[in-house]
């Protein structure tokens, strides 16, 4: 199907054809990490501003390496170097980089919907890099490029979903993009860190790892964001790590043979994963990485690459 | 979206055994051209370029007894009129062999203004330095806008701006058949 959006904010918004449009086009452009020159003329004269406004490793840089390879001029901004600590707000910051005639601002921020706004404001292509609890479409994108790849397709997989839920965008994320493909979903983890909505998206939920890494395709473990603890959320990390922390031991006794482990970053080694699971043979974390920058490559092209539904499509050189 | 105006057929210029014989001394002309097709290896454009390309590849290992290898190449990111379209369809380049050093020819079912040719050796030479580029082509209609000639042509045919070539081959179409197509309402 053929791309029209201006914007990519979130995967809830998106058909089920448009997800795998998203897909197709960034298994297409794996190829290039392969070249020797790795660089299209794609987006030449085209310019993509990170605007980052939570710290960021995977994402930033892979955002950035896929504009470079598409031959795009990429400006990184992060909020902690820039007038932002001089205490400029959200919106006119957003202002002055978009009066200087970005294509695409690639924004993170810590507020849900920040992205939607600047979709509003500004008038160039935005995309959601993370927005507070909301989503991180492009997360789910890679996640499902993985799964696909590893699987060969998405055809009654299971995938189970581990740990805080409720604060995840990149759970979010995946739990609308995989209903949405008809895989069935798993949810896992302390009850105070499952949020309604899953159920609501068809979500089964389980309150025992044991039973919810038995005969998945799949297990999607998240990391456990520290400060949840100070919450009162979760008792402690020990008993967290006790109760949720998937180890070797535990995959073997009750997962199947053939499952593939995902992690979205940043792995707190020996709490949410111990590292020989991490580091092991089930494990694609480094997969996920690497699909990082075909996807993020594949959306800046659909979004950049067109002027959008005001375009024909002529067929070819025949014509 | 704007609908492209529908076509209907004008006249046919090639039947099955006509195409067929056409590819046949394409080969022929490829292997006398190169000294046999030891160092040749085939690159199709996506869609019925990579079809005519393996056709050929067969036609020339039969004769030659060569095996020749044959790849894919998407010009999508290459193209100089992506501003011009809708977002453009990427479905991938996959050429299982090094095109350094070898003689590479280029297959494309028509060639017309040559701009997809010329983004086509851009993309190519991006991917290595072949020792040389040759261009075959099954139907060359025509009103080049660059000056870019071929090397190997099935059957040249004069055409009108608006008329359009249809290569219908059996892998995609059903049928192998070549129509020249007119506007409706012409």
């Amino acid at each position: 199907m053929a791309w029209t959006r201006k914007h990519l904010l979130a995967i809830q918004e998106l058909e089920a054809a448009e997800i795998l449009t998203l897909v197709d086009t960034a298994a297409s452009l794996q190829e290039i990490a392969s070249r020797e020159i790795k660089k299209v003329p794609a987006l030449r004269g085209k310019t993509v501003v990170n605007l980052f406004y939570e710290s960021s490793t995977r994402t930033r840089t892979s955002f950035e390496i896929a504009g470079k390879w598409l031959s795009a001029d990429v400006v990184n901004f992060s909020a902690s170097a820039s007038s932002a600590a001089k205490g400029e707000s959200f919106v006119d910051t957003a202002r002055n980089i978009g009066a200087m005639s970005p294509d695409v601002v690639v924004v993170r921020h810590a507020s849900s919907g920040a992205p939607a706004l600047l979709a509003r404001l500004l008038p160039c292509s935005i995309v959601n890099a993370g927005d507070g609890a909301h989503e991180h479409p492009t997360q789910a994108l890679l996640d499902l490029l993985t799964i696909r790849e590893k699987k060969g397709h998405f055809d009654g997989l299971s995938v189970a979903i581990v740990g805080d839920i409720a604060h995840s965008r990149v759970a979010r994320s995946n739990i609308h993009g995989m209903r949405k493909l008809g895989v069935t979903v798993t949810v896992a983890g302390p009850p105070t860190l499952i949020p309604p909505y899953t159920q609501e998206l068809g979500c089964k939920v389980s309150y025992r790892l044991e039973d919810a890494i038995r005969d998945v395709d799949v297990i999607m473990m998240l990391r456990l964001q520290q400060e949840r603890m100070h919450a009162g959320l979760i008792p402690s990390l020990r008993e967290y790590s006790r109760y949720w922390g998937l180890s070797l031991e535990k995959l073997r006794a009750h997962a199947r043979p053939d499952v593939l482990i995902m992690h979205p970053g940043p792995v707190n080694r020996g709490v949410e994963l111990s590292p020989e699971v991490a580091d092991g043979p089930y494990s694609v974390i480094l997969d996920q990485v690497a699909k990082g920058v075909a996807v993020r490559m594949g959306v800046l092209l659909l979004l950049a690459g067109s002027k959008g539904a005001e375009a024909t499509e002529p067929q070819g050189g025949a014509r | 979206m704007v609908s492209s105006p529908r076509f209907r057929e004008k006249a046919q210029v090639l039947d099955a055994a006509a195409l067929d014989r056409a590819l046949t001394r394409i080969a022929h002309e490829i292997i006398e051209r190169n000294g046999g097709a030891k160092d040749v290896t085939f690159v199709g454009l996506r869609t019925r370029g990579v079809t005519l390309a393996r056709r050929l590849a067969a036609k020339v290992a039969s004769i030659d007894g060569a095996s020749v290898p044959v790849g894919t190449l998407d010009i999508s990111l290459y193209r100089d009129d992506l501003d011009l379209r809708g977002a453009p369809v990427v479905r991938g380049t996959d050429i299982p062999f090094a095109v350094k050093d070898r003689t590479v020819v280029l297959v494309d079912d028509v060639l017309f203004t040559g701009r997809t040719i010329r983004a086509a050796l851009d993309a190519l030479i991006d991917l290595g330095r072949p020792k040389m580029i040759q261009l075959a082509i099954l139907i060359d209609r025509g009103h080049r806008e660059l000056p870019i000639r071929p090397d190997y042509i099935g059957k040249n045919l004069p055409t009108s701006r608006r008329e359009a070539v249809a290569v219908r081959l059996t892998e995609h179409d059903g049928e192998d058949r070549v129509v020249i197509e007119e506007p409706e309402g012409a």
